[in-house]
C-alpha cells in the first residue's frame, strides 16, 4: 500500500517538475536538466548492484555506451520511436551485463570489478573498429526540431527531457521496490556476508545475476536517447570516464544504503558540474568529483545520508 | 600464397620483448593483488606518473630515463607505503575494502589522470636517449634497443624480487602474509608492517615500469587505462601470487598481442587481453601456475 502512495507521490513530483519546466522559456535548462536526470538513472542503476549487493561496477560507461550505440545501430537499420529504442538499449546492455556476470561472479568479488574495468576498453576497441556505427569518426543523428505528440507540437529537447524524467522515476521506483522486497533482503545478505548467505540457502549467484542484469539494463536505457541529445556520437564521448566516475561517486557521496542516496548525490553533483562546466572548465570539475569521491569514502563512508543520520542520533541523545 | 614466416618470427620476437616489458608493468600488481589481496586498480596511474617524471627530468636535465627510474625507486617506495597506510586505516581496519577500498583506488586513478591532463595537456610526450631508434639486425630479425633494454632490465628486476622474496626474512614474511596473516603475527612479525613494505615495493616497481613505458612509446595521461586490462589479465593468467607465473603470462600475452597487431592491425590489440582475462576466468580461474 505504502508503495502505491510512494509511486503516486513520485508521479506528482515529476508532473509538478515538468509543469514548472513548461513555464521556463530557456532551452538551456532542458539540456542541463536532461544531464542531471541521466545521472540520476545511472547512479540509481549503479547502486542496485553496488549499494545493495556490494559489487563494484567500473564499467558504467560501457553499459551506457552500449545503449547509445544500439540506438545508432537501429537508427540506421530500422528507425523506431525513442521509447522503443530505450527498451532495446536496455535489452542489449542487460544481456551483456548478464554474460559478464555469469563469467565472473562465481569467483572472488574483485574479479567482477576488474572485468568491468576491462570491458569498457574492449567495447571501445570494438566500436572504433566497427564502421557501420561510425567507427572512430563518429555518427551523426539528426534531431528534428519539434515532435508532434497527440496534436501538440513540442520542442524535441523537451520531449527528450520528459522521457529522461520518466526513466528517472522508473529507476527510482524500481530501486525502492527492490529495497523492500525479498529480492532486496537477499541482496543485503550478499553484501553483509556472502558465505553465510550461501550457507543458509540464499541462491547468491542467481541474485547477483539479477542485480547485474537489472543494473546494466537501466544504464543502457539511460544511454539510448543520448545520440539524439548530443546529435553527434563519438566513441570518446560515449565511453567518457566521466560516466564511470560519476555513477560511482554519486551514490558514494549521497549514501549507498537506500534509493535516496544516489538521488541526492546525483542532483547535488550533477548540478554542481553543470554550473562548474559553464563557469570553470570541464577538466577541473571532473577533478572535483574525483577528489570528493576519495574524501567521502575515507571520511564519510555512509555518505551524506549517513552524516545526517549520525547528526539526528546525536540530537536524540 | 606463401606463408610470411619471416613476419611471424619477427612478430613472435617482438612479442617476447614486449612481454618482458609487461613483466615490469605487472610485477607490482602481482605483489599487491596476488599476495596482499589489495585490488590496486590505480597501479597504471603510478606507472604513468613514473613516465612523466622520466619525461620531466629527461627534458630538463637530460638524465637517462632508466636512471630516473632507479632514482625514483625510493620516492615511489615511500609513496606506496603512505598510500597503504591510508588504505589500511580507512578501509582494511574497518573491513570495508571490498566496496570503498576499490572506489578509493578508482578515485586515485582518476585524479592522477585528470591532474596530468590539467598540467601537461593531452599531447604525447617522449624522452630522448641514444638507444631509442637503433636496432640489432640478425639476418632478417630486428631487435630494437628500445624494446630490448626494457625487456632485459625488467627480467633483472623480476630475478632480484624473486630472490628477495625467497631468501630474506622480510621477503618470506611477505609470502607468508599472503597465506596466513594470523600465523605470521604469531611469528613475531607485524603483518601490517610487512604489508606496508610489500606495497611500497609494489609501487616502487611502477617507477621502473614508467621509465620503460616512455622509452617504448610516447605517453599521454590516458594511456594507463589500456594497461588495466593487461596487467590484471597477465596476473590472473599466470596465477595469483606467483611471480614466475607472471613472467609466463606476460610473455604469452605479449606474443599473442604482437601477432594480432602484425596480422590484423594494432587497433585490435587491446581486445586480446580482455579475451585472455575472460577465458582464464571461465576455464581456469587459478591461472597457469596458481594453486
Amino acid at each position: 500500500m505504502r508503495s502505491r502512495i510512494f509511486i503516486l507521490i513520485a508521479l506528482a513530483v515529476a508532473a509538478a517538475f515538468f509543469g514548472a519546466s513548461q513555464l521556463v522559456a530557456n532551452n538551456y535548462l532542458f539540456f542541463a536538466g536532461y544531464t542531471v536526470l541521466q545521472f540520476i538513472v545511472l547512479a540509481t542503476a549503479w547502486n542496485i548492484l553496488g549499494g545493495y549487493c556490494g559489487y563494484v561496477n567500473f564499467g558504467s560507461a560501457a553499459f551506457f555506451a552500449l545503449g547509445a550505440y544500439s540506438t545508432v545501430f537501429f537508427h540506421k537499420t530500422f528507425p523506431m520511436p525513442i521509447p522503443v529504442l530505450i527498451v532495446l538499449g536496455g535489452l542489449v546492455s542487460g544481456i551483456v551485463g548478464f554474460g559478464m556476470g555469469y563469467l565472473t561472479l562465481r569467483l572472488r568479488g574483485s574479479f567482477f570489478a576488474i572485468a568491468t574495468l576491462a570491458l569498457a576498453v574492449v567495447l571501445q576497441t570494438l566500436i572504433v573498429n566497427w564502421d557501420y556505427v561510425g567507427g572512430s569518426r563518429g555518427a551523426y543523428i539528426i534531431r528534428p526540431n519539434t515532435i508532434n505528440l497527440a496534436g501538440y507540437e513540442i520542442p524535441y529537447i523537451e520531449y527528450l527531457f520528459f522521457l529522461m524524467l520518466a526513466l528517472a522515476m522508473f529507476a527510482i521506483i524500481t530501486a525502492r521496490t527492490i529495497e523492500r522486497s525479498r529480492l532486496g533482503f537477499g541482496f543485503a545478505t550478499i553484501r553483509d556476508d556472502e558465505l553465510a548467505a550461501e550457507a543458509s540457502g540464499v541462491p547468491t549467484l542467481r541474485l547477483k545475476l539479477i542485480a547485474t542484469t537489472l543494473s546494466g539494463a537501466l544504464m543502457g536505457m539511460a544511454g539510448a536517447p543520448f545520440p539524439y541529445y548530443i546529435g553527434f556520437l563519438q566513441p570518446q564521448s560515449a565511453f567518457a570516464l566521466d560516466y564511470a566516475v560519476n555513477s560511482i561517486a554519486m551514490p558514494m557521496i549521497g549514501g549507498t544504503g537506500s534509493w535516496i542516496g544516489p538521488l541526492i548525490g546525483a542532483i547535488l553533483l550533477g548540478t554542481i558540474q553543470q554550473v562548474a562546466t559553464v563557469t570553470i572548465s570541464s577538466a577541473v570539475n571532473v577533478l572535483i568529483v574525483g577528489v570528493l569521491l576519495v574524501a567521502f569514502v575515507i571520511i564519510a563512508p555512509n555518505g551524506l545520508v549517513g552524516l545526517v543520520q549520525d547528526m539526528m542520533r546525536r540530537e536524540r541523545r | 600464397m606463401d606463408f610470411p614466416l619471416e613476419l611471424l618470427i619477427n612478430a613472435i620476437i617482438a612479442g617476447v620483448l614486449l612481454g618482458g616489458f609487461y613483466v615490469a608493468v605487472t610485477i607490482g600488481i602481482s605483489i599487491a593483488f596476488g599476495m596482499l589481496d589489495i585490488v590496486n586498480i590505480a597501479h597504471p596511474a603510478f606507472i604513468i606518473l613514473g613516465s612523466y617524471l622520466a619525461y620531466i627530468l629527461n627534458a630538463q636535465f637530460g638524465i637517462d630515463p632508466v636512471l630516473v627510474g632507479l632514482l625514483m625507486l625510493p620516492v615511489f617506495y615511500v609513496l606506496g607505503a603512505a598510500v597503504y597506510q591510508v588504505y589500511y586505516l580507512s578501509f582494511e581496519k574497518r573491513g570495508q575494502e571490498a566496496l570503498r577500498g576499490l572506489a578509493f583506488f578508482f578515485g586515485i586513478l582518476f585524479i592522477t589522470e585528470v591532474a596530468l591532463v590539467l598540467v601537461f595537456g593531452v599531447d604525447y610526450r617522449y624522452v630522448e636517449a641514444a638507444y631509442i631508434g637503433p636496432a640489432v639486425h640478425f639476418r632478417f630479425i630486428d631487435l630494437p634497443y628500445r624494446l630490448l633494454i626494457p625487456c632485459v632490465l625488467a627480467l633483472a628486476m623480476f630475478t632480484a624480487l624473486q630472490l628477495y622474496l625467497g631468501r630474506t626474512f622480510v621477503g618470506r614474511a611477505i609470502m607468508a602474509v599472503a597465506q596466513d596473516q594470523g600465523a605470521l603475527s604469531l611469528m613475531a612479525a607485524n603483518p601490517i608492517r610487512i604489508k606496508r613494505i610489500a606495497f611500497g615495493i609494489s609501487i616502487a616497481t611502477a617507477a621502473m615500469a614508467g621509465a620503460f613505458l616512455i622509452i617504448i612509446q610516447p605517453v599521454e595521461p590516458s594511456v594507463g587505462r589500456e594497461y588495466i586490462g593487461r596487467v590484471f589479465a597477465i596476473c590472473v593468467l599466470g596465477g595469483l601470487g606467483s611471480l614466475p607465473g607472471t613472467v609466463i603470462g606476460a610473455m604469452l600475452l605479449g606474443i599473442v598481442e604482437s601477432i594480432t597487431a602484425t596480422f590484423y592491425g594494432p587497433s585490435w590489440a587491446p581486445a586480446v587481453s580482455f579475451g585472455f582475462l575472460l577465458l582464464t576466468l571461465a576455464f581456469r580461474p587459478a591461472g597457469i601456475l596458481g594453486r
